[in-house]
Formats: C-alpha cells, structure tokens, sequence
C-alpha cells in the first residue's frame, strides 16, 4: 500500500529523513514514535505532497507522490492538531468548501453522514470560529473523512485536547479507522501503543526501531525501548 | 476552473463575512484620496499632472493591503496545507486567489473614483477607457501581487517585505497606468502604447505565475 525508498530530506545542513525504508500493508495502523525534531512531520509531510524530498521515492497504492500527487491526494486523508478548517466559515460552508475540492457527489448527504459521525449536527451552521478546540478536532475528522481516503496521517492529534476531547477524539477514530490504512506520528506512547499493530520509532531522521505490537510486553516496555532508541 | 471558483468563492464569502480587508482597503484609499485632495488646495495649477498619480497611490497601497492578507489568512489553522492537499493542480489555487482579490480591488475601486472624480473636480468625457486602464492596471498589479503574497506567506515580516519586492517589479504597470489616467483626465485619447504594456505585462506574469506558482507555494 506505501513503500518508501532511500527517502532523505535536507533543510541546508540539517539532514531531517535519513535513507528511509519502510512498506506499510494495507490495513495497518503504524504509530510513528519520537522526539521533537526527530522528522516524524517531514516523513507524513512528504508521503501527503506536502513538501518534496531531497532523494528517494514514496509510492502510495501504486502512485509516486512526486509524479502523481493528484492521484495520492485523492487517496489520502491528513487530520493534524492544525485543523484546516476556515474560522469564518460555518462547519457546513467548511465541509462543502472540502467537498467541491475533492468533487464528492451527493455532497450534502455524504457531510450529513460524517457530521454525525463527528457528532456536531447540532452546530453544522454555527461558524468554526466559536468552537472549542475539541469540536474543532472532531470536525475536522469530517473534513478528512468527507471523500472516505483509504489512507489516513495523524499528525500529532492530540496536541492541544484535553483528556475529555482526546477521549472523544478515541472513540471517533476508533470507529473509521479500522478499515483503513493509518500511520499517526504521536508523543503519546500510552494511545500509540493502545491503537497500533506496528511501532516505529524515528531519531534523528533514521527509523532506529520497528516491530509488531506482539513484540512490546506493555507500556513500561515501549518506553524503556524508546529511551534506550533516542537518548544521546 | 470550476475549483478556481470554488476557492475564489470561498475567500469572497468569508470576506464579505468579516469585512476585514475590504474595509480597510476601502478607508486607506478614500483617506489618501481625501489628505492629497486637502493638501492640493481645491485649484492647483498642476492638478492634471498630479491627479493620476495620487490615483494609483490609493489603487496600490490599498491593493498592498488586501494582498498581505490574502495568503497569510490561509496560515491560520493551517488552512494553506489543507488546500495544498486537495487533489487539484496548484495554479487552481493561485487561480482562485487572483479572483477574490480582483474582485476586492473592483469594489474598492469603484468607490474610490467617484470620490476622485468629485474632489478634484473633473468631468470623464470617456469612462469606458478609464475603466479599461483601471482593469488592466489592477489585474497587472493583482497577477504579480498575487504571486509574491505567496511566496512571502512564510516569512515573518511579510507585511514589510511585500511592499518591497512587489513595488520595483510593478513598475511598468504604475507608470503606464498613471500616463494613461492622465491622458483619460485630460481628454487625450491616445492611449493604445500604454494599453500595449499593460496587456503585455499582465500576460507575461499570468502565465508565468501559473507556471511557477507550485514551486512558490511548497514548504
């Protein structure tokens, strides 16, 4: 489903990607581990067409993310802790906007569905801009979900939610996740290792570990292995 | 072109929502408008020599105000990576963006002439090539402003360095703008060279703009 190649990626003298290898099968939750700076946001970045690599090549379901970004784009859905959402816009006026990007048919029906989803019927009309960041998490789940990608990017999604709405957060994803393809880049080793099948963990723009989730006896396991990974 | 339209759309509705840069576009304008009108006197011997250029003063710096906005306002919320990430070519975008902001220098536009006109006293004997300087003038300025908006969305001090790249390379648009105007206001018609540049100046940076906008807009 997404195979990566040789990917690296320089900012001047700072080498943010390393020779990055990495296939991902289709269905997996991947949770992308490591500290601040460590690359986790350039990898999603440049898998999204978002920004292009220095070398090396990304393929996602059979597209080169270079060659054919479109084509990715039209696969791909990105729910980072920026919402992508207009603050002067109502929450339908958003999700049309997303919709006639992405040329979703029967538009209104389909926001209807993922409105309820994010359970924000009740504020549809209301603008973006009077929501907490909760709602605006969840609503922007919508904007992702709106032409059903078969591939999901969580970008950090819990950075600025409280317990409450991370929770809530959990239990929408829980819900459209299972069927897709997903690889969410998190500080929060407790969710991360509670939703995935694969553990990856980036240090210094090189993949310094990577095993199934059979592998990780609990919690305090993952966390020994991440310090021993990223310390120094 | 329909997802031009869409984004234009969309800017356009927020705008008139909120009425942030239109307001202030509208009140820069009509204030230089009115300070040069005041510091002239009410008959200055070189009025016809100055009233094109105090214009186009009001037309650019209001415009400078609205271009500033026009990509930075997408930052917010990150709302720029969200429409980079739209399965559409990334001219659309720039396509939609030159839209809403010829449509927000119209409506300023359209009010600050009748100010004009009444201020300084004049009499158009030929409105349709005044509005045809006044358009092609503003979609040069737009096409270019459009495009270094863009690539100045990412630095810190934006609002400063805007004004200075995009003023040098507008230069043929303000003169030939402001030689036009003049002629207009001072019933000359001859005006075809300055329609010339305008029309080629605006072509050349389109086509340009759109073939280099995704370049621009990458992080």
């Amino acid at each position: 489903m997404i195979s990566i190649n040789k990917l690296s990626k320089v900012f001047g003298d700072n080498i943010a990607l390393r020779d990055v290898d990495l296939n991902i099968k289709k269905g997996e939750f991947i949770t992308l581990l490591g500290p601040n700076g460590a690359g986790k946001t350039t990898l999603i970045k440049i898998m999204s067409t978002l920004m292009s690599a220095t070398s090396g090549s990304v393929t996602i379901d059979g597209y080169d993310v270079k060659e054919e970004p479109i084509e990715v784009r039209k696969r791909i859905g990105v729910i980072s802790h920026e919402t992508y959402l207009y603050d002067d816009l109502t929450a339908y006026e958003n999700l049309e906007f997303y919709g006639k990007m992405y040329e979703i048919g029967e538009l209104d029906e389909r926001i209807s569905n993922v409105v309820s989803l994010a359970g924000l019927q009740h504020r549809l009309h209301d603008r973006v801009g009077t929501f907490s960041r909760g709602m605006k998490q969840r609503l922007s789940i919508a904007r992702t979900l709106l032409h059903d990608p078969p591939i999901l990017f969580l970008d950090e999604p819990y950075t600025g939610l409280d317990q409450h709405a991370a929770a809530t957060f959990d239990e929408i994803s829980s819900g459209f996740a299972e069927d897709k393809t997903t690889m969410m880049a998190t500080h929060d080793i407790s969710r991360g290792l509670e939703k995935c099948d694969r553990l990856l963990i980036l240090s210094s723009g090189e993949i310094v570990f990577d095993a199934p989730k059979e592998k990780i006896r609990d919690e305090a396991h993952l966390r020994s292995i991440y310090v021993q990974h990223t310390s120094g | 072109m329909k997802r031009c339209l869409d984004i234009a759309r969309k800017d356009l509705r927020s705008e008139f929502r909120t009425k942030q840069m239109l307001n202030s576009m509208l009140i820069f304008a009509l204030l230089v408008i009115v300070i040069f009108s005041f510091a002239f006197g009410p008959y200055p011997e070189n009025i016809d020599q100055l009233a094109p250029g105090i214009l186009w003063v009001a037309f650019t710096f209001a415009g400078m105000l609205g271009l500033a906005r026009s990509f930075a306002s997408e930052k917010e919320q990150g709302c720029l990576d969200g429409l980079k990430l739209c399965p559409v070519d990334r001219s659309a975008i720039y396509m939609g963006k030159v839209m809403s902001n010829t449509v927000l220098m119209f409506i300023m536009e359209m009010i600050t002439v009748p100010v004009f006109i009444v201020l300084f006293d004049y009499s158009i004997s030929n409105p349709l090539e005044l509005g045809c300087i006044i358009m092609l003038g503003t979609l040069g300025f737009v096409f270019v402003g459009t495009l270094l908006s863009a690539l100045t969305v990412n630095v810190r001090a934006r609002e400063i360095l805007l004004p200075v790249i995009l003023f040098p390379v507008i230069v043929p648009v303000i003169i030939s703008a402001v030689l036009a105007t003049g002629k207009i206001l001072s019933g000359t018609n001859d005006i075809w060279a300055e329609i010339r540049i305008l029309g080629a100046y605006g072509a050349i940076f389109f086509i340009v703009a759109l073939l280099i906008f995704e370049y621009v807009i990458e992080d």
